[in-house]
């Protein structure tokens, strides 16, 4: 069995930015801010159907968080978008203050996560967001593997209460779902089954994860891959079964191992099932300039290194 | 000025020496908190829950509600009291303040003290804050309007400048912003830890409406407040120059009493000038 593509490319913020029409088309409450990226991240077309419901609050991100909290408490659903560093690292105290803690409707969506942003280089590459939101009490995190599952977590996100954080790539992505399939929050999607391991991906990394399973068939290895759109809460029956059943996990995100799914995954998994668990991801490490894929490359978020992966948790599990 | 009765501003002023006597009491009663901020809050603080505001104790979360935020969350004892003189819960629970259990918390929490609007205690979110309020209010065209009281110190930090610039881009009427100039911030004189001044002057660079006023004078308050609500197309901030310590005479103006609740021995000082003061009225 073929896991893995060809795929078509696709961008998530396109997919994003319509469904965050039809969205308030629906929904009269749903309002946007905006930090001097409405164009880019597709928030403009928002704008462009609702004016009154989009507000343009420049180059001042920390403001558009509380203004989005502003909003909520008067009974809005506000999305905030921008990207990712901006979104998450340069508002830090304010999304815990005025959006996790004060328990609001404020929906952070972010573009631009990870390495995959590209030339811009390091300020603009933000690996460490999904650890610093799921740190935070009462966040939802999501990270929705391509495009229609971004236009999925903007319907999820708007239906559930209180805060909720999902980044994306600005690069486009392999599209490996549909519009029709399933989709809720805190449920984790098996795509390649398999008993021999498990390939925990989340974001652009699930293509890698499938492509890693298609390597491990030849070799005789059935590897099962999960996509793991929901870091918060995690979906800790299906992870836990796929510990039982497999007994080995390999975890691939385009963010930091030091505080990721990776971490996510083996603090769940230690508690009942203490399984051999191998994390590829960014290193503790700061990215540069490139193409997105010379950058995947060289700082280890392929394929190939998920089959290495793979290969040393099924020795360590049968020393 | 604004037409009220010599009635009205007594009781007010009487209202505000009740104020003030919970915040000694409180902040004595743990042996922490922020007393001297609260002070010179009060009577602005005041002016608003016991004349200016539309709420309703008996349903603290009825949507058409005049919306009041404390972004000086540090002054969180004049704002429990406020709520508590005014029945949005019990006046004994004020002695609960910052123990374990309570649902008056060492700074302000959403969800747990009725009346509390906006979390607060990192210095600088409560006017971006009130920017969301009032741009909500005009989306549903509501005629409820938001205050916001922040203090001087708060001047420092970057974000409430954001706030200005976006409440005037947007010409938010419906938000008026108190600064309460008391002049002390944590480590000493605003002045001298990061200069504010001119500071009306910077407000209106910013396309504000600014009042200054004298911030414990009623007649003061509540003309600005009027002032406020019948300025179209801008938001209004109002700098009212205050006394930090505001009402205890040894606790005035002292930079030490922001972050120390009294002793023992100043409380009965302190309680016996308000006792007095209120006799007075």
């Amino acid at each position: 069995m073929t896991a893995a593509g060809p795929w078509k490319m696709e961008s998530q913020r396109s997919y994003f930015g319509k469904a965050l029409v039809e969205l308030g088309r629906r929904n009269p409450d749903v309002v946007v801010v905006g930090a001097d990226t409405t164009e880019s991240i597709k928030t403009i077309d928002f704008g462009r159907a609702f004016p009154d419901r989009l507000f343009q609050l420049g180059i001042a991100e920390p403001n558009m968080i509380s203004v989005a909290a502003g909003l909520a408490a008067a009974g809005k659903i506000a999305f905030a978008a921008t990207y990712s560093v901006f979104g998450s690292a340069h508002t830090y105290n304010v999304v815990r203050q005025n959006v996790a803690y004060t328990n609001l409707n404020v929906k952070i969506f972010c573009s631009h996560a990870g390495l995959s942003v590209g030339p811009d280089g390091a300020t603009h590459q933000m690996n460490e967001d999904i650890g610093l939101m799921r740190g935070l009490p009462r966040m939802t995190v999501l990270v929705p593997a391509d495009g229609p599952q971004t236009a999925k977590c903007v319907d999820a996100a708007a239906s559930v209460k209180g805060p909720v954080y999902c980044r994306f790539s600005r690069t486009n992505v392999p599209t490996l779902t549909s519009m029709d399939d399933d989709f809720r929050i805190g449920r984790a999607y098996t795509m390649h089954d398999g008993s021999d391991i498990t390939l925990i991906g989340c974001g652009v990394m699930v293509s890698k994860c499938l492509q890693a399973a298609d390597v491990l068939a030849k070799e005789g290895i059935r590897a099962r891959v999960i996509n793991l759109p929901t870091i918060k809460p995690l979906d800790v029956p299906t992870i836990e079964k796929a510990a039982r059943e497999t007994g080995a996990i390999v975890t691939a995100e385009e963010h930091t191992v030091v505080h990721g799914i990776g971490a996510a995954v083996a603090s769940l998994v230690v508690n009942n099932d203490p399984v051999p668990v191998a994390m590829v991801g960014v290193e503790d490490t700061f990215g540069e300039s490139g193409e997105a894929e010379e950058l995947l490359r060289k700082y280890g978020l392929t394929p190939e290194k998920i089959v290495d992966a793979a290969r040393g948790v099924i020795r360590r599990r049968s020393r | 000025m604004v037409d009220v009765s010599e009635e009205t501003i007594r009781r007010l002023k009487k209202q505000a020496v009740v104020l003030r006597r919970h915040i000694i009491r409180m902040t004595h009663n743990v042996q922490s908190g922020h007393p001297g901020g609260s002070m010179s809050a009060c009577d602005i603080v005041t002016a608003l829950y016991f004349h200016s505001l539309n709420v309703d104790p008996k349903n603290p979360d009825w949507p058409e509600r005049d919306r009041f935020v404390l972004s000086k969350g540090h002054a969180c004892p004049v704002w429990y009291a406020a709520l508590a003189e005014r029945g949005f819960f019990p006046v004994d629970e004020l002695l609960t303040f910052r123990k374990i259990d309570s649902r008056l918390q060492g700074h302000p929490e959403v969800g747990t003290t009725p009346g509390v609007e906006n979390a607060a205690g990192a210095e600088g979110q409560g006017l971006s804050f009130s920017v969301g309020l009032a741009l909500a209010a005009r989306v549903d065209h509501k005629s409820w309007r938001t205050y916001c009281v922040m203090g001087d110190g708060e001047q420092d930090v970057g974000q409430t400048w954001e706030a200005g610039m976006a409440a005037s881009k947007y010409g938010l009427d419906n938000l008026t912003a108190f600064i309460d100039r008391n002049g002390i911030q944590q480590e000493g004189r605003t002045e001298d830890i990061m200069p504010l001044e001119p500071l009306a002057e910077k407000w209106e660079a910013f396309n504000w409406h600014v009042l200054n006023i004298d911030g414990h004078d009623f007649r003061q308050i509540l003309s600005a407040i009027e002032e406020a609500q019948r300025t179209k197309g801008r938001p209004t901030v109002i700098i009212a120059r205050t006394v930090k310590g505001k009402g205890v005479s040894f606790m005035e103006n002292k930079i030490k009493y922001h972050g120390a609740a009294t002793t023992d021995e100043e409380l009965k000082m302190a309680l016996a000038e308000l006792e007095s003061q209120e006799a007075a009225l």
